[in-house]
C-alpha cells in the first residue's frame, strides 16, 4: 500500500487515463440541480425581500436586478424584529438554549453508557437508539399530544399518584411542554454522533488517567470531556439549527401565542395571504443569524470526511 | 492487613463490562458503595433505560391506540381494526384504507417517497463520486452547496421553494411536481455525505489496480468502485425513503390543494384539530412502510457484506 502514492503521481502526470470532463461529468447533474433548485430559489427570496408589492393584490413583485432593490420591507421588518417581535426572539433563544442543554446532559449520559458499558448489548442499544430515526417526527409528537391531553394517560398517572388534584391541560401553552417536546424531538440526532465519537475514544487514554491516580470522576473531567469537545460542539449545532426553524413542535404541543417561537413567525407569514415579503425578510434574518453555526458545522463535516 | 487492602484497591486492568469485584467491607455502606471505583455504572444504566423507555413507550402507546375500538385517542378501548379497514357496524368513513381522503394521501405519500428515492440517490451518488475524484476548487464549491442544503433549517427550503414556484418558475404548478423537486433538493445531500465518506475510506487504489489491469475508466467505476459503494448506496436509499415519507415541512407549503397532500401533511393538519385513532393508524402506516424498507435494506446489506464482521456497527457507522 505504501508504494502506491508514487505510482499515482506518475499516472497523473501522464494524464492519459481519464478524459478531462470525466469526473466533472459525474458531478454535473447534482451541481446543476443545486444551482437551479437551491441557489436560484434563494435568489428569488432575496429579490422578494428587496422588492415591492402589487398595490392592488398585495402580492409580492420581486425585483431581480440588484441595482433596483429597495430596502423598505427590510427596514419595516427590522423595526418589528427590534420591537414587537423581541419577546418572541428572546423566548425562542431561551427555549432553544434550555432544550439543547437538557438534550446534552441526557444524550451524553446515554451515549457514554452505551459506548463504554454497552458490552454485549451494544447492538440492541444501537438499534433502540436508531429507532427514532425511522419513526416519523410527527408520530412522536402525535403520541405526546395524545398522552398529554386532559383525559390522557399522563394526567391519569398524576392523579393516581395524587400529585395533582385535577387534570392539567398540558397542551394549552405550557412552556414546559414545548421545551420537553423540543428535547424529545431532537435528542436522537444528538445521541448518535456523540456515541459515534465516544465509541472511538481509545480506552488506553482512560486507563492512563486511572493509572496516574485520577478517580473515575476526574478521569472523565480531565480526559474524556476534553477529548469529546469537538463532538459536543458539532452535536449542539446539529440540534439547535432545526430548533430555530421549528414551528411544528410548538403548534402541535401548544398552539398558543404564549409560546410563539421564531419558526411560528415564519409559518404565520406563509399562511397569511399577501405576506410574501415578510416571510422572505424573516428567512433572510434567520439565515444571517444561523450563518456562523452553519458554517462551523459545514467545516466540521468536511473535516471529518477528509480525516476518515 | 485486610484494612489496607480495602483502602487501596489493587491496580488491575478492568475489562469492559466485567463483573464488579466481591464487595469488601467499605463498599457495604452507601458512601462506600458510592466511592467504590469498580462498581457497575448503575446510575448511568438507569438513565439510559429510562431514556429508552421515554423515547419509545409513547410511540408504542400511539400504535396500540390505532387498534382501539373506541373513538377516543386518549385511551385504549378494546381491540379492533376499525380505524384501518373500517367496521360494518360503526361509521367506516374515517378508517385509513376506506376514507377516500386518507387513501389518496397514502398513495401520494408512497409515490413521492419512491420517486424522490430513485431520483435523489443516483444524482447524489454520482455527485459524490465526481467531487471525490475531480481536482481543483470547483468541487469544493459544489460540495459547499450540498452541505449548505444539508444544514439549513428545512422551513427555509420550503419557503424559498414556494416563492420560487409561485413567482419565477410559474410553469411548475404547486402539487406533485413542485413537491418532488423540493424533496429531491432537500434529500440529495444525504447520499452525497454517506457515499463521500465511504469513497474517502476506500481510497483510489482499487480503481488504479483495475485500470492497471486494463479496465477502461467506465469499467473501473462500474465493476470495481460501484460494488464497493453498494453498502453506502443501500443505506442512502433507506434513509432517503424514511426521511421523505415523514416529511411534511417542505411538502406542506407546496401541496397547492388538499388532493396532493401526502399522509404526513394530513396527520399534521388533523393533529391540530379533531383526532381519531385513524390518524394513529396513518402514522403507524408510515412507520410500518419505513420498517419494511429498512428490513429490505438490512437484508440486502447482509447479502452484500456477507462474510464481513461487525455489520451492525458498520451500518450504524454510516448514520453517525
Amino acid at each position: 500500500m505504501r508504494v502506491l502514492p508514487r505510482r499515482r503521481s506518475r499516472e497523473q502526470a501522464e494524464g492519459t487515463w481519464y478524459p478531462r470532463w470525466y469526473w466533472p461529468g459525474f458531478a454535473l447533474p447534482g451541481t446543476l440541480w443545486m444551482l437551479v433548485l437551491f441557489v436560484l430559489p434563494f435568489y428569488v427570496v432575496v429579490s422578494i425581500a428587496f422588492g415591492t408589492v402589487d398595490p392592488v393584490f398585495q402580492s409580492p413583485l420581486p425585483i431581480y436586478e440588484p441595482w433596483w432593490w429597495t430596502n423598505r420591507y427590510l427596514l419595516e421588518e427590522w423595526h418589528f424584529a427590534t420591537g414587537e417581535f423581541r419577546a418572541v426572539e428572546l423566548r425562542t433563544l431561551v427555549y432553544v438554549v434550555l432544550a439543547t442543554a437538557i438534550c446534552l446532559v441526557i444524550a451524553y449520559a446515554v451515549a457514554y453508557y452505551v459506548a463504554r458499558f454497552g458490552g454485549k448489548r451494544k447492538g440492541l442499544f444501537l438499534a433502540l437508539l436508531i429507532a427514532p430515526f425511522f419513526i416519523s417526527y410527527l408520530m412522536r409528537m402525535l403520541s405526546w399530544v395524545e398522552l398529554l391531553q386532559p383525559n390522557g394517560y399522563v394526567n391519569d398517572v398524576l392523579s393516581f399518584l395524587h400529585i395533582t388534584p385535577h387534570p392539567i391541560n398540558w397542551l394549552a401553552g405550557v412552556p414546559f411542554t414545548v421545551v420537553m417536546g423540543l428535547v424529545y424531538g431532537y435528542i436522537p440526532y444528538m445521541i448518535l454522533p456523540l456515541y459515534g465519537f465516544l465509541d472511538r475514544i481509545d480506552q488506553r487514554h482512560l486507563e492512563a488517567g486511572r493509572d496516574l491516580g485520577a478517580n473515575p470522576f476526574w478521569t472523565f473531567v480531565r480526559v474524556t470531556l476534553p477529548l469529546s469537545k469537538p463532538a459536543i460542539l458539532a452535536s449542539l449545532v446539529i440540534v439547535t439549527l432545526p430548533m430555530f426553524g421549528d414551528y411544528y413542535t410548538n403548534n402541535l404541543l401548544s398552539g398558543s401565542p404564549k409560546t410563539t417561537m421564531f419558526g411560528n413567525l415564519l409559518d404565520n407569514a406563509m399562511e397569511a395571504t399577501g405576506q410574501g415579503p415578510e416571510a422572505a425578510v424573516l428567512v433572510l434574518f434567520l439565515v444571517v443569524f444561523l450563518m456562523i453555526p452553519m458554517l462551523y458545522y459545514m467545516r466540521e463535516t468536511a473535516k471529518a470526511q477528509r480525516n476518515q | 492487613m485486610s484494612e489496607t487492602v480495602s483502602e487501596r484497591p489493587p491496580v488491575e486492568r478492568r475489562k469492559e463490562g466485567a463483573a464488579p469485584r466481591a464487595p469488601s467491607a467499605s463498599t457495604r455502606t452507601p458512601l462506600g458503595w458510592w466511592r467504590n471505583p469498580w462498581r457497575k455504572p448503575y446510575i448511568l444504566g438507569a438513565v439510559t433505560w429510562m431514556y429508552l423507555a421515554w423515547s419509545l413507550l409513547p410511540v408504542l402507546i400511539a400504535i396500540a391506540i390505532s387498534f382501539s375500538a373506541g373513538r377516543s385517542n386518549a385511551a385504549w378501548q378494546g381491540f379492533s381494526t376499525q380505524w384501518w379497514w373500517g367496521h360494518p357496524k360503526s361509521d367506516p368513513t374515517g378508517a385509513l384504507f376506506v376514507s377516500p381522503e386518507l387513501h389518496a394521501a397514502l398513495i401520494q405519500s408512497l409515490r413521492l417517497s419512491f420517486l424522490t428515492m430513485f431520483i435523489a440517490v443516483p444524482i447524489g451518488v454520482a455527485f459524490a463520486i465526481g467531487i471525490s475524484r475531480w481536482r481543483g476548487p470547483a468541487p469544493a464549491g459544489a460540495n459547499f452547496l450540498m452541505l449548505f442544503s444539508f444544514v439549513i433549517p428545512e422551513i427555509i427550503i420550503g419557503i424559498s421553494m414556494f416563492l420560487f414556484f409561485t413567482y419565477l418558475l410559474k410553469f411548475v404548478h404547486l402539487g406533485t411536481g413542485a413537491q418532488l423537486l423540493s424533496l429531491v433538493t432537500y434529500q440529495v445531500s444525504y447520499p452525497v455525505i454517506i457515499v463521500r465518506a465511504r469513497m474517502l475510506s476506500i481510497g483510489r487504489e482499487y480503481e488504479e489496480a483495475a485500470t492497471d489491469l486494463g479496465a477502461s475508466p467506465t469499467q473501473a467505476v462500474r465493476r470495481v468502485l460501484l460494488p464497493l459503494l453498494y453498502p453506502a448506496i443501500l443505506v442512502s436509499f433507506v434513509l432517503v425513503f424514511a426521511d421523505t415519507i415523514d416529511d411534511f415541512i417542505t411538502v406542506r407549503y407546496l401541496s397547492g390543494g388538499s388532493s396532493t397532500e401526502p399522509l404526513s401533511v394530513k396527520i399534521y393538519n388533523y393533529s391540530r384539530g379533531t383526532l381519531t385513532p385513524a390518524i394513529n393508524a396513518a402514522a403507524t402506516f408510515l412507520l410500518f412502510s419505513t420498517l419494511v424498507i429498512a428490513v429490505i435494506g438490512v437484508f440486502l446489506y447482509r447479502r452484500i457484506t456477507r462474510g464481513q464482521r461487525g455489520q451492525t456497527q458498520e451500518m450504524a457507522g454510516h448514520l453517525t
